[in-house]
């Protein structure tokens, strides 16, 4: 009788493990993955805010006045383009001038300055193959700082690095005609208020 | 220029002093061996800011105060 409980017994955990070992093996390799990605990035939370609070430090002493100010209030930053062509080679500007709206970890978007036309999305990566702290990827503002440089530097060499593709792919064009449009609000709003800055300064000195 | 950290600060010494000067260059070379970019923000004489981007150490300007490292541009999708 015991040992035909036991030969049964024995059949069963037999019949069991097949269907079991496979779930425990991987039970033990998700432990596993867990425990090293948690090796890699170890349980600080506000380490990428501290490094976001850095890279706006260092954007701000890289860029001008209105440059951080543009960047602080509507979230992208506008350079303008230096190619007497535009951007691209097939995008003959005939010489009429453009920008680039830069936006974090997203495609550099270049368009015409008068008719606020979009001429394509040049997408353009910083990765760290080092991945000093488990990321390969700058904090945003390091990011939009590294493209600032770059198009400021070496506009040429950015864009022909840059993968090019026509507006859209990215960046819903909707948004970035009214990301143009807050720009040019944003503009009219400083100026407005330079003016009457200028105009309180003249009535607080009347001899100057 | 570092992921999950931002600035930090590899190398500093004057470029009269000439052992620091050294320890910039060797520094330096590390960077771009490593891949990285380099580049010198600064003010044009209109008051503009911009950057320019340096290959070799004898491109820095004497008088800038800094040259910040970030990772080489790459495709992006």
């Amino acid at each position: 009788m015991v040992l035909a409980l036991a030969a049964t017994a024995i059949v069963a955990i037999a019949l069991l493990s097949e269907e079991l070992l496979p779930r425990v093996e991987e039970a033990w390799c998700r432990h596993r993955a867990r425990r090293r990605r948690a090796e890699l990035t170890p349980d600080d939370p506000g380490r990428e805010r501290r490094a976001e609070q850095r890279a706006r430090v260092l954007l701000r002493s890289c860029v001008n006045e209105e440059e951080w100010a543009m960047y602080r209030d509507l979230g992208f930053l506008r350079v303008w383009g230096s190619q007497r062509d535009g951007p691209a080679q097939n995008e003959g500007t005939e010489g009429a001038p453009y920008g680039y709206l830069i936006y974090p970890h997203r495609a550099i978007v270049a368009y015409l300055a008068q008719t606020h036309r979009l001429l394509g999305e040049y997408c353009v990566q910083f990765p760290d193959g080092t991945r000093p702290y488990g990321s390969a990827r700058l904090p945003d503002s390091d990011d939009v700082l590294a493209k600032w440089m770059a198009l400021t530097g070496d506009e040429r060499r950015l864009i022909s690095t840059a993968n090019m593709h026509l507006p859209g792919r990215q960046l819903d064009p909707g948004r970035v005609k009214r990301d143009l449009w807050r720009l040019a609000q944003w503009e009219r709003a400083r100026m407005r208020a330079a003016v009457r800055d200028a105009q309180s300064s003249l009535k607080l000195d009347p001899a100057g | 220029m570092k992921p999950g950290h931002g600035e930090v600060l590899i190398a500093e010494g004057d470029v009269e002093i000439a052992e620091d000067e050294q320890r910039l260059i060797e520094e330096f070379r590390r960077q771009l061996d490593a891949g990285r970019w380099a580049a010198v923000p600064y003010a044009d004489p209109e008051g503009r800011r911009q950057a320019q981007m340096v290959r070799s150490f004898e491109d820095i300007p004497r008088a800038a105060d800094r040259v910040i490292f970030f990772p080489r541009a790459a495709g992006g999708s």
